[in-house]
């Protein structure tokens, strides 16, 4: 392994995470983040500290040690919060502010969607939906979608 | 756990917690003898963040979970050291019960749950003080809201800010809504239709005399009888007649409603505009310029088109379809019937379209919308275009954006341009249908060649009407999504609303207290419980990284944003009971980039008080060390400045802005980075202005630069939407905080500066 994961990771009493540093040094509540989330979720992710200073680098995921790798996935999934929508069930209306329904990968769930800019695009044809409680939805691909789905999600684009 | 078999049933207070009955009888379950459950909430996400359903119940006793997904529930019997601990990150809360051996459990939340979450925790911490001191915390004699620390109103629990968020769509009967706009104009309206009813009633006086030419004067004179000269004199002069009265009353019809369909579009437009002016900059920061200026420029107009052409042609084809059936059943019911029958299959064909059309333009309307966006960002931003030579890029975007509207256009007109041809098509077989009938019924002696021909007549007409009504269909959906996205804005509620009842402002001293306030933006928490105290007159300077919460916290104060927990009093007021612009005139604005409007100088300065004397402008503009520099210009304060003040530098625009703060003479003056943009000559000259401008006024300024702040009473230290620190320049500096470590980085970042200057 690289010089640069000479660090493991690991949890305290208090279920918060801990980095300790080549110099063996302890940082407490340290958050790993994902530089680019949603178009690169592998590549780029930084360890900040608690005051939000970053102490360690990782340019890919798949370069790290295997428990490492576990460590800071287990971490990311406990962070990150972005339901993508795997089918529309219904919606409450066409007009805004109206009720969704919909199946994500984490289960079935509805939210309220503000008006129709809060829809966005982002590159690669993804779709970002934020709830009225500023929760992201995410459409990896409308085209995956199911039919009635896309008869739907298209009322709004 | 033992389920103890109790006498007396424990309760559940049905009227402070809510729990659904299956829960209710599983919590009851597990409560000992007497106990009451205080709070209780949903918990809506699992360990792994899927979407589950869990609870959590605070008792008297003990905390009670049952975890998303799973039927077992936990309890945890409450004892001193027991803490409840929340925070929330992306839209996700969690909430964590530690104690000081570690973490006991833990939840997570939407922030959906926010609210009730947190009546839980006061709750929890209330019970936990009785255990610790033996007797409850002291109680505000006021009930106040949880969230927004606003008093509540006396005998209700529901705060009426924090409950006013309004999630109900719009109906789809868009275009009927539009009667509010048509009310003032009733009278006109009314004296339209009857001229309408009247002129459409003559146009239909001329194919009903066919009958009379054929039967008693054509078909005479073909078997070689003798007709009177007069008689056909009359017949034609009455279808002169006839076609003149209908031109008369046809053109009064037009004048009449055309005029009344504009004003009643001007109104939607002007009110559409004052509503939008009076929305909160919320609603600004998510919408784009483009699309704004879209749906009140050329919607209102084409509603108003709609208005004033294709709806009033519809009421008088319908007028006219009415009484030609009439006519027809009137001479023959059985060629009527006939004729009509074509009828409700292209209703049902329109019907079928009609769905299809509306979505399709309600998209159209949209990807327009996108159009227009690509130039109002690309115009405005010009100069980095240019400065990074992306001019072909942005042209790409438009033609992209452009080919988007092609491709939803071909789409939409596939369909359409079937539409068409489908109705003349049908027109063509309904007057074969007529034709074929009719030989077989003269044939028959049954009807006389004169009715043939008024019924073709009518029939002409007829179906031309019904054609040309077929357009109508899309023209209504096009004026109905049009009036959609106006009626968007006209629906939407400010989020700075304006109070109920609201209580007067007059002038004010300047005492502002910040008292727990938080604001939320998007899922980002901004600030967090931060409180404060202004006296009247004080200068406040507050100081941090960029990203601390400093501009918001302004932004709050002038209730740009209204906060989403906790509330703002200025001299005891709550900012939100008091009416937006009673509270506004009290404040005195420089920002960092100032914006002057396209008008003179004069005009400018006065903006806040337009009845302002020329004296009173002078006066501010000497203050304000402008006066000077405007004397030089060749217009002096008739000077025109443009969009973005074009023609004055930096600095001189900050310094009519400084005239124009100066001008309404506020109680309290705000100051985001008023000379940041400038050079530090110049911020010299600003200076000595805002010194003029500070004097007996609360201030808050807002600098970058620590030196500007010198004058300050107080300096207030944020960080990360906190208050980290508070006190003057010397106190802070021999804390050797955060104040003193900001102070020796521009220290050092100066004397580089320094040293660069001096080898340049």
């Amino acid at each position: 392994m690289s010089e640069m994961n000479a660090f493991h990771l690991q949890h305290d009493a208090f279920g918060r995470l801990l980095l300790i540093d080549a110099e063996g040094v302890a940082h407490e509540n340290v958050v790993p983040v994902r530089a680019h989330p949603i178009t690169a979720p592998l590549e780029g992710i930084s360890i900040l500290s608690q005051d939000g200073h970053e102490l360690a680098w990782i340019p890919h995921l798949d370069t790290v040690a295997p428990t490492l790798r576990a460590a800071l996935d287990e971490a990311l999934a406990s962070r990150e919060f972005m339901p993508e929508i795997e089918r529309l069930v219904r919606v409450s209306s066409f007009a805004t502010p109206s009720t969704w329904t919909v199946q994500t990968n984490r289960g079935e769930a509805s939210f309220v969607l503000k008006g129709e800019e809060d829809i966005r695009r982002l590159p690669g044809g993804i779709l970002l939906i934020a709830d009225a409680h500023g929760i992201q939805f995410l459409v990896r691909d409308v085209m995956a979608l199911d039919r009635h789905s896309r008869k739907l999600l298209d009322r709004f684009l | 756990m033992s389920t103890p078999v109790s006498v007396t049933e424990p309760v559940v207070k049905p009227d402070q917690v809510f729990l659904p009955p299956a829960v209710h009888r599983e919590v009851v379950a597990l409560l000992s003898e007497g106990e009451n459950v205080l709070a209780s909430f949903e918990v809506d996400l699992d360990a792994q963040l899927r979407f589950a359903q869990g609870r959590v119940v605070l008792c008297e006793h003990q905390l009670l979970a049952r975890a998303p997904g799973e039927a077992r529930w936990q309890a945890w019997p409450l004892y001193p050291t027991l803490r409840l601990q929340h925070f929330d990150h992306a839209g996700v809360a969690t909430l964590e019960l530690i104690d000081d051996q570690g973490r006991l459990a833990a939840w997570r939340y939407t922030l959906a749950q926010n609210l009730v979450a947190l009546r839980l925790i006061d709750q929890f911490e209330e019970r936990i003080e009785i255990l610790r001191s033996g007797h409850a915390p002291a109680h505000n004699s006021d009930e106040i809201c949880l969230t927004c620390k606003a008093p509540l109103p006396p005998g209700e629990d529901e705060c009426p800010i924090c409950t006013r968020e309004l999630y109900t769509p719009p109906s789809t009967w868009t275009l009927f809504r539009l009667w509010r706009f048509a009310k003032p104009y009733q009278g006109q309206l009314l004296a339209g239709f009857l001229l309408m009813m009247g002129a459409t009633a003559a146009t239909l006086v001329s194919p009903y005399l066919y009958m009379p030419l054929m039967d008693e004067v054509l078909i005479p004179f073909q078997n070689g009888q003798h007709i009177e000269p007069a008689k056909v004199a009359l017949y034609l002069g009455a279808l002169l007649g006839a076609a003149i009265v209908s031109w008369g009353l046809g053109w009064a019809k037009t004048y009449i409603l055309a005029l009344a369909s504009e004003r009643i579009s001007a109104d939607l437009r002007t009110t559409t505009y004052e509503h939008l002016l009076q929305l909160s900059l919320e609603y600004f920061g998510g919408k784009r310029t483009g699309d704004l200026m879209a749906r009140i420029g050329s919607e209102s107009d084409r509603i108003s088109v709609f208005l004033s052409l294709h709806a009033l042609d519809f009421i008088t084809d319908v007028l006219m379809i009415t009484m030609t059936a009439v006519i027809l059943f009137s001479i023959n019911p059985w060629l009527a019937l006939v004729t009509l029958l074509p009828l409700p299959v292209i209703a049902w064909m329109i019907h079928m379209v009609r769905d299809r059309l509306r979505t399709g333009f309600e998209k159209i309307d949209r990807v327009w919308g996108e159009v227009t966006n690509v130039l109002a960002d690309t115009i405005p931003g010009i100069r980095v275009v240019k400065a990074f030579a992306q001019e072909r890029r942005e042209a790409t975007r438009f033609r992209e954006a452009n080919r988007h509207n092609l491709a939803v256009n071909d789409k939409l007109n596939r369909t359409w341009s079937l539409f068409s041809p489908t109705v003349t098509l049908l027109t063509e077989i309904g007057l074969l249908v007529v034709w074929a009938f009719g030989v077989w019924q003269v044939s028959r002696g049954d009807i006389t060649v004169g009715v043939l021909t008024a019924f073709l007549a009518y029939i002409g007409r007829f179906y031309a009407r019904l054609d040309s009504m077929s357009r109508i269909v899309s023209v209504t959906q096009k004026a109905a999504a049009g009036a959609k996205r106006i009626f968007d804005i006209l629906d939407h509620v400010s989020s700075v609303p304006e109070p109920v009842k609201p209580v007067p402002m007059p002038r004010v001293e300047g005492n502002i207290q910040l008292r727990d306030i938080g604001f939320r933006y998007g899922n980002r928490s901004v600030i967090r419980g931060l409180s404060l105290d202004i006296r009247p007159g004080e200068m406040i300077g507050l100081v941090g990284h960029s990203g601390s919460g400093k501009s918001t916290l302004v932004n709050l104060i002038c209730r740009f944003y209204d906060v989403s927990e906790g509330a703002i009093f200025v001299d005891g007021v709550d900012i939100r009971s008091v009416p937006v612009a009673d509270f506004r005139r009290n404040i005195g604005l420089v920002l960092q980039e100032p914006f002057l409007f396209f008008g003179t100088i004069a005009e400018n300065i006065a903006y806040g008080k337009p009845d302002a004397s020329r004296e009173e402008i002078i006066a501010a503009a000497r203050a304000a060390h402008a006066h000077e520099f405007i004397l030089r210009l060749p217009q002096g304060y008739d000077s025109i400045v443009g969009e973005r003040g074009q023609g004055l530098s930096g600095g001189e625009r900050q310094r009519v802005s400084i005239a124009r703060a100066l001008l309404i003479d506020p109680r309290i003056l705000i100051m985001d980075e008023a000379t940041s943009a400038v050079d530090t000559e110049t911020e010299k000259e600003i200076q000595r202005a805002l010194d003029n401008l500070v004097q007996g006024r609360t201030t808050i300024a807002i600098a970058h630069r620590l030196s500007t702040l010198r004058k300050a009473d107080r300096l207030v230290v944020m960080d990360r939407g906190v208050i980290v620190e508070v006190g003057n320049h010397d106190e802070l500096m021999a804390a050797e905080g955060a104040y003193w470590r900001l102070y020796q980085a521009q220290l050092r970042n100066a004397d580089t500066a320094q040293l660069l200057e001096e080898q340049g």
